[in-house]
């Protein structure tokens, strides 16, 4: 079953067209990746789906069966879809806890509360009461996914969670996706890092000047028909 | 030696309707991070407001509280959801050439419908009582109401800002907008509840004003001076800094009044000048860079 339908997506980023008809298909509980250069428009496709860009028609994005192209940010989230933001975008005057507990500002009901995060990231528990700013950048992607996770979403999309991150502290937050797929969530994973997308994903898409440039399972894909496909040579 | 110490209560507590008023004034600039030069205009809205309904019905200045309050933070959040929030954005410009343009018309509307006449909220007796203590040392029973009543406010927006979902939800709008939306927060309303709360406290000092001394509709922007004094000496931003940056504000201006009776005012602005040139970010600064 397919939880996230993208069709003809176009997307601009002020005066500059960002996507260019994007397709993309999201299953109920499969990981998906989204990989590509720089500017490819990855990180632009996550924000048009979170509701920060306006898509151009409602119906060019199907959450559930719903047409969600023009709802605005604050309103997609309470439907199911979450975004863990680049750079993390932690709230710098409000505690660890408090960044957690904005996260279920929405109200959505489900499996996620504070207990369950600091399960699953338990240094966050001990580190409750500093301000979020003030933790390492591995433990602040840890906050910022819980953040996104206590919203209780249907969708998950998380944007570049390796930026910055030694592959040590990398590992350790890919090794938390399990847990959270576990719990039926459907992922999109961007990333630079084509290892790592490869390992987690169970479908790929490869983004180039604004386009999908390549679509399929990585055991289906060769390494030189994803190196054309990202960089284009 | 009595007469200094009456003059530090006298200078502390005046500081606390300085505190009344420049706290609406720190919300809407730590929150919106917009200055509101309409801000002292509306203060003195709702003196004559409260005027406009305790004069010919004879009622309580205080009682007037009841009605004006919940007006002025009506007026406030429809005030913001209409025209401020249009103003928001990278550019601080616009927002203070709306509110400057606002004041203008706040001004005139009430010279058109008061008159240019001085006017002030009677209290009878309450307002020269004072409570003797031991020494010589009086405390003005007015006064130290306007004091209890800034503490009251900024302690109930502490607590409202540390330990509420919706504080938690203006410190986020206030630390990061675009963020706070993929929350579910709803900017455009956060900002209208903090606007209506900022007027709120606006108009008890406001009324706490115009019984404390003699208003006129032009008298805005001159409280406008003191309030934002208040609020840079303390800190842009910062709830009890607001408070700090009234008791500095008002005891030098009371310091100042026994050497002259014009160096008063002068005495205040140079206590913030002094502020400003060794601590340019005020007292207790939280703003930061976004």
């Amino acid at each position: 079953m397919t939880i996230l339908e993208v069709h003809n997506l176009t997307s601009f980023y002020g005066d500059f067209q960002a996507l260019y008809g994007i397709d993309f298909q999201l299953g109920e509980g499969e990981t998906v990746a989204v990989i590509g250069s720089n500017g490819a428009g990855k990180s632009t496709f996550l924000r048009t789906l979170a509701g920060l860009l306006p898509a151009a028609a409602a119906d060019n994005i199907m959450l559930s069966g719903v047409a969600i192209g023009k709802t605005p940010a604050h309103r997609i989230i309470g439907m199911g879809l979450a975004l863990v933001p680049e750079g993390r975008k932690l709230f710098p005057s409000l505690s660890v806890e408090e960044n957690l507990m904005i996260g279920a500002y929405a109200g959505r009901s489900g499996p996620w509360n504070l207990m369950r995060i600091y399960e699953l990231f338990p240094v966050l528990k001990q580190r409750r009461n500093n301000p979020a700013t003030a933790l390492s950048g591995g433990q602040q992607q840890m906050v910022a996914i819980g953040r996104a996770l206590m919203s209780n979403p249907k969708v998950l999309l998380c944007d570049e969670l390796s930026l910055g991150l030694a592959p040590v502290v990398i590992r350790d937050i890919y090794e938390a996706l399990p847990g959270i797929k576990a719990e039926g969530i459907s992922v999109i994973v961007v990333e630079q890092d084509i290892g790592q997308a490869m390992k987690v994903a169970d479908r790929l898409y490869c983004f180039q000047e604004g386009r999908v440039s390549l679509e399929g399972k990585p055991s289906d894909l060769s390494r030189d028909q994803i190196s054309l496909a990202y960089f284009g040579v | 030696m009595t007469q200094w110490i009456n003059i530090l209560i006298q200078g502390a507590l005046l500081g606390g309707l300085y505190a009344l008023l420049a706290t609406g004034l720190s919300l809407s600039f730590g929150i919106m991070r917009m200055i509101n030069i309409a801000h002292g205009d509306l203060a003195i809205l709702a003196a004559y407001l409260a005027l406009a309904i305790a004069e010919p019905f004879g009622v309580n200045p205080f009682l007037t509280l009841l009605v004006v309050v919940p007006v002025m933070a009506v007026v406030g959040y429809v005030f913001q959801r209409t025209i401020l929030n249009r103003t928001l954005g990278s550019d601080i410009l616009p927002p203070l050439l709306v509110t400057f343009g606002v004041s203008i018309i706040i001004q005139n509307l009430l010279l058109e419908i008061f008159s240019a006449d001085t006017r002030s909220l009677k209290i009878g007796t309450l307002s020269t009582d004072s409570i003797n203590l031991i020494g010589g040392i009086a405390v003005g029973t007015f006064p130290l109401m306007v004091m209890m009543t800034a503490i009251g406010v900024l302690g109930a927006l502490q607590c409202l800002f540390s330990f509420t979902k919706l504080g938690r939800a203006f410190r986020a709008a206030s630390d990061d907008s675009e963020t706070a939306q993929l929350m579910g927060i709803n900017n455009k309303h956060i900002y209208g509840l903090a606007m209506a709360i900022a007027m709120a406290v606006t108009a008890i000092a406001g009324i706490y004003l115009a019984i404390s001394t003699n208003i006129n509709p032009a008298e805005g922007s001159a409280r406008l001076i003191y309030a934002f004094e208040a609020v840079i000496i303390g800190g842009l931003g910062s709830i009890w800094g607001t408070l700090a940056g009234g008791l500095i504000l008002g005891i030098a201006q009371s310091i100042g009044l026994q050497f002259d009776p014009g160096w008063g005012i002068l005495a205040g602005h140079f206590a913030f000048l002094a502020v400003l040139m060794l601590k340019p970010n005020g007292l207790f600064p939280i703003t930061r860079d976004r």
